[in-house]
């Protein structure tokens, strides 16, 4: 891997463990440093806001940005429209830590993602299957997450798309190296990075992820499944209680696996956001279909 | 033997995978509990305030405080933030188990990042160069003379010693090679040959 590639990969090995939360306001990224998040998402709307109001969503205003990048000491993510690469550029001019090509915002090229590789800032993508991970890591992502279907606070697409890329991640592995072109074209990903795969049985950046997480149940879930972080979007700030909310998210993204701690930090907690049932979206309000 | 990582965040799968190279065990230590049998402890790197929140939420600060009395810790990057006497840029809690000041994010933020050739001059070794990862690191603004220096970048110390304990401001389980790790598990080890708790 060259030298920036693994500068860039080297701060989402520093992320691992943890929680990165959704903010709107520098009271918001307080609260989240508080209770021990290890990154903000800087944006103007949360998902959930962003399905009610509609329209065209786009990059945050910098100056709100700078505000929350001056008020918390740990790293500070910031989204940009899938393809449009002049959003990417001023993200990077104002110096956030990393940068979500996101299909939260409305999508800016319908073929395209930005080229990753032209940035000094390292990306995270969304993901709903292994063809679209190597995809986006072929186009410099280093850090996939899955899309799962924000602003919902329903957990099934998160799980859907953990679920493939690891089933998909696994097969690869077992693979004779005759099938390895073949499955490159079915899967429609770099055969580079397909061999990479059966070779070390993983993807070659981490894989966190995204899209429904609203409970301490959830985050231990996606982290027993093999997440090996959780974004946080409505989730936290949507719900009753956001302060002691997000530092149960944290408790729980530490101790997934210690179902006596997971009932110490879900008593309580006040009501969840309330959500959407992903099923009872229609096709078009879809944020997963999002990427290409 | 068998070796802590302290893996309440951050990036503790190198480490392990380093120890694991060189056939020592690695045990993730998230509770006070599993600090028993640990020969050393490596405070990794990841996000000091996340780390701070959940040993205090756990009461972990007296447990680590005994166990670095009698054992060798080593703070990598964020780890080095707990184990500071001092820290700046914010100022924070730690635990003072060196004596050295270190200020947060002293290079700046993700696109100031960046990898360097240092001359590591470890113990009865002659010096040798080797790479250092550098992720939003930290700088050690000042330590206590009796503190070993055993390698500087811009004339600003970037891995110190002093007794049993160890901090490196960049990321040598990010590189190839495992002569810091070696030099831990050496300490480790002749710590435990001399009985230590």
């Amino acid at each position: 891997m060259e030298q920036g590639l693994r500068l860039k990969v080297g701060l989402a090995e520093m992320l691992k463990g943890g929680v990165i939360m959704d903010v709107v306001t520098e009271e918001h990224a307080k609260i989240a440093e508080d209770a021990g998040a290890t990154a903000v998402m800087a944006l103007e709307r949360v998902p959930a806001d962003i399905r009610r109001e509609g329209g065209v969503a786009r990059m945050s205003d910098p100056a709100l940005i700078e505000r929350i990048m001056k008020t918390v000491s740990i790293p500070v993510m910031a989204k940009c429209r899938i393809g449009h690469f002049a959003e990417a550029q001023i993200l990077q001019e104002l110096g956030v830590d990393y940068i979500d090509e996101s299909e939260v915002l409305t999508p800016a090229d319908e073929a395209h993602h930005v080229d990753k590789f032209a940035f000094k800032t390292p990306f995270v993508c969304g993901c709903t299957n292994l063809g679209e991970a190597l995809r986006r890591i072929g186009e410099g992502a280093a850090l996939i997450r899955s899309k799962g279907e924000a602003g919902t606070g329903d957990i099934i697409e998160a799980v859907r798309h953990l679920r493939e890329v690891l089933r998909n991640l696994r097969a690869i592995a077992q693979m004779s190296e005759m099938e390895l072109m073949a499955e490159a074209k079915r899967i429609q990903a770099p055969y580079e990075l397909v061999r990479y795969v059966h070779e070390h049985g993983k993807l070659p950046v981490p894989m966190f992820v995204a899209g429904g997480i609203a409970t301490p149940a959830d985050a231990s879930l996606v982290m027993q499944l093999g997440a090996e972080a959780v974004f946080v979007g409505s989730g936290i700030f949507k719900s009753e209680n956001p302060a002691k909310r997000a530092q149960a998210i944290v408790k729980a993204t530490t101790f997934f696996d210690k179902p006596a701690e997971l009932v110490k930090v879900s008593r309580d907690l006040g009501t969840p956001m309330s959500g959407i049932a992903r099923n009872a979206l229609p096709e078009d309000q879809k944020l997963a279909a999002r990427g290409w | 033997m068998r070796v802590g990582i302290l893996a309440l965040q951050g990036a503790v799968e190198p480490h392990r995978a380093k120890l694991a190279a060189l056939g020592v065990e690695a045990v993730a230590v998230r509770l006070a509990e599993e600090l028993a049998g640990c020969a050393g402890l490596i405070l990794p790197g990841g996000e000091s305030t996340t780390m701070l929140n959940l040993i205090e939420a756990y009461g972990l600060e007296e447990p680590l405080r005994e166990f670095a009395a009698r054992r060798p810790c080593w703070g990598v990057c964020a780890g080095s933030i707990l184990m500071a006497a001092e820290v700046e840029n914010p100022s924070q809690v730690s635990f003072g188990l060196m004596p050295i000041t270190v200020r947060r994010n002293a290079y700046g933020r993700q696109n100031e990042s960046f990898i360097a050739k240092i001359d590591l001059r470890l113990p009865g070794e002659p010096p040798r160069s080797q790479e250092a990862v550098f992720i939003r690191a930290p700088r050690i603004t000042r330590c206590a003379p009796e503190t070993r220096v055993l390698a500087e970048l811009d004339g600003a110390p970037v891995a110190v010693e002093h007794g049993r304990h160890l901090a490196t401001t960049f990321h040598p389980e990010l590189s190839e090679g495992d002569r810091l790790h070696r030099h831990f598990l050496t300490i480790c080890g002749a710590q435990r040959l001399a009985g230590a708790g």
